[in-house]
């Protein structure tokens, strides 16, 4: 009976804790919330304070809507927020396509002000969905021109997603290196190559996408069959087939030629310096531009547009490499050193024009199935 | 054995009739309200996008997707995959809870949480782990498995071997044993005694585990993506490619219609097979039954040579290859990927160091853990009651049923669903921090109900009947009948639980703010990331969230034994 007793008050003690942990964790987490919210907000004090004295025209909260690479300097972010009064709020739901997708399924209901991160393969859809308000900045670069989607999204940074090539392999194996597409159905190429599915990742679709520019969209298809032919390998991300397959960068993979990005080589420098030990095919490059846009029913739209006007800034372009691994859309700014040495654009990367890429799709990503899936 | 008080209390009239039906009112709905809101209300939402059109239903959509070879392929493909997986993980899984819940060896607790570890890895690691072994070049490259069926197999028993292990074993070491000894000393061989006796009483807690192993494999999706490549998608990759990628509501509403109905099918199955088995069992409540491992043919040997082997062969090996890769820089052998967890990663790659990462996904941990134990216990208790009345009895067997769909929905439904329900106050949260708690907590909760209910369903309902004839309000009934079973089966669920919210990675990573980002969301951050300081780091928080895991598991563990002697 002792025994009983001593565990039913046990038992008791231990409900009691767990309710206390409830309550404590709970309102622990509030708190936590409310105080992130200034703490890693990084204007801190000041923007919390406008927030609640002033929530009309210069003040309040602007949520910026974007895709989960989305990096910028602390000390830009602050700087944005202590000149415009303005706190900021992330979301991040998702990559490029997932957050498009959202923005439609959430147009009556807008998850924030402004959106960053809409890229060229998927731009006609947020448009032909009319997630997005008119707006072009005043001092949009005379550069952006060439990316240009109408009135509703402004072209921020771009990067080229390229086969990469290991340098080292093909000296070691005396075989040379690839130039052009048509080279990778050659049979001294056979079995060295990985590339990622259009369907799941998204440097696979520019990939697909470089290919209809080059085939033409009747002509692609027989290419992919002779890649296929030739012992392509496909897997289902970028990071698994850059660090595993790719026989250039950290794991010891058989492939020597990767679907990657112009930048990438930048990142695989020697730490002694020196040459990178990959390189960029840039005849094989499609440009993918991203775009930020006003949301329609924003509930703070003047702090959207100021936010656009932000991104084309100078100080945020020349933020961009170094954060985002992609390349400013005002080509008047400087690149960091190693980007200019190692990691130049393509001259004349490839191009689907965006209706086209909406209409076609999924039907070529069908196709695309059909032929390497079986 | 376990507690009956005899003595009627004084307060007898306290939790009788109005308040014993007010209690059980409370306790149905709580977790009705809870995953209402959260679960079905936004699932729905985003199917019925799917199958309405300009306010009628059109359900057209059905016979164009199901008329498409590739739909069929890809039902194929799961169900092969998901039965393949189970029966494996379920051959594999019950002489590891023999191994490591009947008998008792030198450092068991540590192998015991250990197992758990790979239950809880993000999926983006462990897939990269897997195929820089299997890849051709890799240490295992000449088994030829890099992309095949066997490679998504053995990724799914890996992660699912803890559940069958776990779920088992906490029913196996509370087994009576004199039941099996009474049929050895009348004559049964060992083999005979366990498939008579034992298998039978263990009926229960396999089937439990064999359906939440198979809605894991069924809903498998980052595992799938990457070890499988492009050749075997399933319904629940399909999903998210027709929903992330191309906005064809339409298509993942039929493929989410099908993997309910896969997933209601095979938690029939399992009931079903469950009732024919149920039995009050003879249960020890202290599990003193232990007796030390005897490695000597007949005995012990086979089990325990098979768990040896599945636990160095599949779980160790993938494992170790990440720590030693882990330490790995281009300098050579060194901690600094470690040490550069308290940075933001090469040219900031993250919004926060990994560290700060970690105790978000603490904090998370904590909340969900909370919310999925108040939940699912609740769950629990109403599931196993044994009510007379036809009616009742069938409402308690769709209780049981219904909580265990959030394991059997896509959580790229949950996650799109979130956004088209939670936009107005009070649920406005679709930017709250606390969504994600809750999104883990109902990912936990058919674990927790998993967890507690095969141990509170075997507790013999004689000794409630004889304790209410004894005069023991309802209330005390609960405490002083189930109370003690239910403390030690919450070691177990509280463990699960924490376990999962720490790992889960497909709903968290929609929800999570980018200034509050958890481990698993920086990890597949960093490796998605060029160069080898990201790399390096994402292995190095790789492996602190393994070793949390298995600390977590080990404390629970701990924490159940010292009640369970106490």
């Amino acid at each position: 009976m002792a025994h009983t007793a001593t565990r039913l008050v046990r038992t008791g003690v231990v409900a009691v804790a767990t309710l206390a942990l409830t309550a404590c964790t709970l309102t622990g987490n509030g708190d936590e919330t409310a105080g992130d919210g200034t703490d890693s907000a990084p204007a801190g004090e000041d923007s919390s304070a406008a927030d609640t004295e002033d929530g009309g025209d210069s003040g309040g909260t602007l949520t910026v809507v974007t895709h989960d690479s989305f990096a910028l300097s602390e000390e830009l972010l602050s700087g944005f927020e202590a000149e415009t009064g303005y706190t900021l709020e992330t979301v991040a739901p998702g990559d490029a396509g997932a957050l498009v997708n959202q923005l439609v399924l959430t147009a009556d209901s807008p998850l924030g002000d402004v959106v960053y991160g809409i890229d060229n393969a998927v731009a006609a859809r947020a448009v032909g969905a009319d997630v997005l308000a008119p707006y072009t900045p005043a001092d949009q670069p005379a550069s952006a021109d060439a990316y240009d989607l109408g009135d509703t999204l402004t072209p921020v940074d771009m990067g080229d997603v390229c086969l990469n090539v290991d340098h080292r392999w093909f000296a070691e194996h005396d075989v040379p290196e690839p130039q052009t597409f048509a080279d990778l159905t050659e049979e001294d190429y056979r079995d060295l190559t990985v590339v990622t599915n259009p369907a799941t990742s998204s440097p696979g679709l520019a990939f697909l996408l470089a290919t209809v520019d080059e085939f033409g969209e009747d002509g692609w298809q027989d290419y992919w069959r002779d890649l296929d032919a030739n012992g392509l390998k496909v897997v289902d991300s970028w990071s698994d087939a850059y660090y595993v397959d790719f026989s250039g960068s950290e794991g010891a993979g058989e492939r020597p030629i990767v679907l990657s990005y112009a930048s990438s080589p930048a990142a695989e420098v020697p730490e002694s310096g020196g040459e990178p030990r990959t390189g960029a095919l840039l005849s094989t490059c499609f440009r993918q531009v991203e775009y930020a846009g006003v949301l329609a029913g924003a509930e703070n739209p003047r702090g959207a547009r100021a936010f656009v006007d932000f991104l084309v800034s100078t100080p945020v372009q020349e933020d961009i490499p170094g954060q985002m691994y992609m390349y400013p859309v005002d080509d008047s700014v400087g690149l960091p050193q190693a980007w200019r040495q190692h990691a130049p654009l393509a001259e004349e990367p490839r191009a689907v024009d965006p209706a086209t890429v909406d209409a076609n799709r999924e039907d070529w990503i069908a196709a695309w199935r059909e032929i390497v899936v079986g | 054995m376990a507690v009956v008080t005899g003595r009627p209390l004084p307060d007898r009239t306290f939790f009788r009739g109005g308040a014993a039906a007010l209690f059980w009112v409370v306790a149905a709905a709580v977790p009705l309200v809870f995953l209402g809101t959260f679960f079905a209300w936004p699932v729905l939402t985003l199917l019925a996008r799917g199958v309405m059109t300009d306010g009628a239903l059109d359900l057209s959509g059905f016979a164009d997707v199901l008329s498409r070879d590739r739909t069929w392929r890809v039902i194929g493909m799961t169900l092969a995959q998901s039965a393949v997986g189970t029966a494996a993980a379920v051959v594999l899984g019950v002489p590891g809870a023999y191994v490591l819940y009947r008998c008792r060896f030198r450092g068991q607790g540590l192998v015991r949480a250990f197992v758990t570890v790979p239950f809880v890895l993000p999926t983006v690691v462990v897939g990269v782990a897997f195929r820089a072994l299997l890849t051709d070049g890799g240490p295992l490259g000449f088994l030829g498995l890099d992309g095949t069926f066997t490679a998504v197999v053995l990724a799914l028993v890996f992660f699912n071997y803890a559940v069958v292990v776990r779920t088992v074993g906490a029913l196996w070491a509370r087994l009576d044993p004199r039941l099996e000894q009474a049929a050895r000393a009348l004559g049964a061989g060992p083999v005979r005694a366990f498939v008579t006796v034992t298998l039978p009483a263990l009926g229960p807690a396999i089937a439990s585990a064999a359906s939440v192993v198979f809605l894991f494999c069924a809903t498998a999706f980052g595992v799938v993506m990457v070890l499988g490549g492009v050749d075997y998608g399933t319904v629940e990759t399909e999903i998210w490619v027709q929903t992330t990628q191309f906005l064809d509501l339409r298509a993942a509403a039929v493929l989410s219609v099908v993997q309910v109905a896969v997933v209601t099918l095979a938690l029939a199955a399992a009931t079903a097979s469950r009732r024919r088995q149920e039995r009050a069992l003879r249960l020890q409540t202290d599990s003193l039954v232990r007796q030390p491992l005897r490695l000597r043919p007949g005995a012990d040997l086979l089990p325990a040579v098979v768990t040896a082997a599945v636990v160095l062969g599949l779980l160790v090996t993938p494992l170790a290859g990440l720590l030693v890769r882990s330490l790995r820089t281009p300098a050579g052998w060194s901690l600094d990927n470690y040490i550069a967890l308290g940075t933001t990663g090469g040219a900031n790659a993250l919004t926060v160091t990994v560290w700060e990462a970690t105790a978000n996904s603490l904090r998370a941990a904590v909340d969900a853990t909370v919310l999925a134990v108040v939940v699912g216990t609740l769950v629990a208790l109403i599931a196993s009651r044994r009510p007379r009345g036809r009616t009742a009895k069938r409402a308690v067997g769709l209780v049981d049923a219904l909580f265990m769909l959030p394991l059997g929905v896509s959580a790229v439904t949950v996650g799109f669903g979130f956004l088209l329900t939670l936009d107005t106050p009070p649920l406005d949260l679709r930017t709250s921090p606390i969504l994600v708690p809750i999104a883990q907590a109902v990912v936990a909760i058919p674990l927790v109900v998993r967890s507690v209910l095969p141990v509170l369903r075997a507790v013999d309902p004689r000794l409630r009947q004889a304790a209410a004839t004894l005069g023991a309000t309802p209330g005390r009934v609960l405490a002083t009948v189930d109370g003690p079973f239910l403390v030690r089966a919450l070691g177990l669920a509280v463990g699960f639980a924490f376990a999962v919210s720490l790992g889960e990675f497909g709903a968290t990573s929609f929800l999570a703010r980018p200034d509050r980002p958890t481990l698993p969301v920086v990890i597949f951050r960093l490796i998605g990331r060029p160069g080898a300081e990201n790399y390096g780091m994402a292995l190095a928080a790789a492996v602190v969230l393994a070793t949390l895991t298995a600390t977590v598991m080990g404390l629970a563990e701990r924490l159940r034994t010292r009640e369970a002697t106490g």
